[in-house]
């Protein structure tokens, strides 16, 4: 169960909340969404789920175009929208229930696809409770359950953690992975680690545009430069810039050292690195020739969080 | 052939159902069902009995005259969240993005609504059943008025679906709906301010005029087709401003 995006637009006035985008997801795999508010993330959502159409450009969902096979794109597909939205004064059953008539499911297949999402979703203790004395987390639970009452092959997720404290995050996240092993999903967020935790590939949307397209790890890889490395040592020196600067800074890949301050006799740097360069074991060869002792040695991977800043750096990101 | 079609019909519009049924149920999980049904029952009883020990004429007139006034504020209460709730609270995404075509959305909670004022309706039958039991009654006008009502309170509940198409705020939604309303109902009342070339117009477009037709126990196709045709026309209207949001 594919998608396939092609050239897509979307244009508000004047605006271009969506400037043409091209992506495809494959059959089975997690895709994330990652932006910072505002960038088109729900926007392309909303039309992939024929919530709206596009302005120009195609999305097709196993074969279909949204646009002419809405109905049938809309029959393979469970979407949680952005803040969840639930009828308050429904109970969870009564809820669930209702969300599957409207995805054709009678009697028997009805109350059987209500007890599993009973189940997987954790609901039995407050299936007889009215959504709107839910918590938050339940109501996500709530959402995700009514998104796959009628198991779809696609799953479209909205910032589904969003408003969740961390162990719910947590939660909710294992959910979606367990859930989504056998489907293809898209999830947007503006959390970083959780693409981390649960996508197989990640999109990085800025202003309307696709600025990165890899996998978590593909993208780290190629966002790095140099590399870094933190290093302590313990020399007996009487000046750090003299006697211990210039030799550091004199073996080969080192591109500029920062010094970062001494404790007693120990000191602090932090050494650049020519890109796929490196230099620790060289680093203690030299240490133990001059009869340094090395208290710490690190490297710094490029988190995808700096890639993310680097991307997006005209917006404001929210923390994670 | 017949039974295809019918098949075909009954699966294009099987989401119509559970709308129905998640309105109605909605209506009487709250308080709205129980305070329009009471509010009808008070104000209908109290000038049928008045009627009664007043008059002493064996009529369910005065009722029907009652009735056709509470309908004016009573519908739009009961019509101003069916949509503009999911619209504020974004529900309407939901329902939207769900395998459903708009005109079964528009069309169960319609009926959900109308339903509302039958149920409400139905108690009055009481007052029948003494009444009748009184005197002579005549069964003409009874009918009448009651099919009259019916079709009345579903072009009301057509406007007031459609008022609440159009905005997110339910207070908004009510008083439009008040509004359009009582402009129908009045069509036929204001004649005198009207030009006279336009005069039949205003009275045919009036629904007060079609009621009291049907209400002296004439049942005139006319006035079943007007009463239709309003009604058909608010639903499409509030279809088409349900398919708005996709410009």
């Amino acid at each position: 169960m594919a998608i396939a995006v092609r050239n897509l637009v979307k244009q508000y006035g004047r605006e271009k909340a969506v400037n043409d985008i091209s992506f495809d997801v494959r059959t089975g795999e997690i895709l994330g969404f990652l932006g910072p508010n505002g960038a088109g993330k729900t926007t392309t959502m909303k039309i992939v789920t024929c919530y709206m159409p596009q302005s120009s450009g195609t999305v097709e969902v196993d074969g279909l175009d949204t646009r002419t096979s809405s109905h049938e794109v809309r029959r393979k597909i469970g979407y949680l929208p952005e803040l969840n939205p639930l009828y308050l004064d429904m109970n969870v059953l009564e809820y669930l229930e209702y969300c599957a008539r409207l995805h054709g499911l009678r009697s028997d297949r009805l109350r059987q696809r209500q007890r599993e999402m009973i189940d997987v979703c954790g609901l039995g203790d407050v299936r007889h409770k009215d959504i709107g004395e839910l918590s938050k987390g339940y109501r996500q639970r709530v959402g995700l359950a009514q998104a796959m009452i009628h198991d779809p092959e696609v799953l479209i997720l909205d910032e589904p953690t969003s408003g969740l404290d961390p162990n719910q995050i947590v939660e909710i996240r294992n959910l979606i992975r367990r859930l989504g092993s056998a489907k293809t999903v898209i999830l947007s967020t503006h959390i970083l680690s959780e693409v981390q935790a649960t996508c197989d590939r990640v999109i990085i949307i800025h202003e309307g545009s696709i600025v990165a397209n890899g996998t978590p790890d593909e993208l780290q890889k190629s966002f790095q430069g140099s590399e870094t490395l933190s290093v302590e040592i313990k020399a007996p020196v009487a000046n750090v810039m003299t006697d211990l600067f210039p030799k550091i800074q004199s073996l080969q890949n080192v591109e500029t050292v920062d010094f970062r301050g001494s404790e007693g006799s120990a000191h602090r740097f932090l050494l650049h690195t020519a890109k796929g360069s490196d230099i620790r074991e060289e680093l203690f060869r030299k240490s133990v020739s001059e009869g340094w002792i090395l208290l710490e040695l690190s490297r710094k991977a490029t988190s995808l969080e700096e890639v993310f800043h680097k991307l997006t750096r005209s917006e404001t990101v929210q923390p994670s | 052939m017949m039974i295809n079609t019918l098949q075909k019909l009954r699966l294009r519009f099987q989401n119509v159902g559970p709308i129905y049924v998640k309105e109605l149920r909605s209506y009487f999980n709250s308080a709205v069902a129980y305070v329009v049904i009471i509010v009808f029952l008070a104000f209908l009883g109290w000038f049928y009995a008045s009627n009664i020990f007043l008059i002493n004429i064996a009529s369910l007139r005065e009722m029907f005259e009652t009735a056709r006034w509470v309908l004016l504020f009573i519908i739009p209460a009961i019509t101003m969240r069916l949509l503009a709730e999911e619209k504020k609270s974004g529900t309407i995404e939901l329902l939207t993005t769900k395998p459903v075509h708009d005109d079964e959305i528009v069309i169960g909670k319609f009926l959900a609504a109308w339903s509302l004022v039958a149920f409400a309706l139905l108690p009055t039958l009481v007052y029948y059943v003494t009444v009748s039991s009184f005197g002579d009654i005549d069964n003409g006008p009874v009918i009448g008025g009651y099919l009259g009502l019916l079709l009345m309170a579903g072009v009301y509940v057509s406007i007031g679906l459609f008022a609440s198409s159009i905005t997110e705020n339910q207070i908004v939604a009510f008083i439009l709906g008040i509004f359009l309303i009582v402009g129908f109902f009045v069509l036929d009342k204001i004649l005198l301010f009207v030009p006279s070339g336009l005069v039949s117009l205003f009275e045919y477009l009036g629904t007060d005029y079609h009621f009291l037709n049907m209400a002296r126990g004439v049942i005139d196709s006319r006035d079943v087709v007007y009463f239709l045709s309003i009604l058909g026309t608010m639903l499409w209207l509030t279809m088409v401003t349900l398919g708005r949001r996709k410009w």
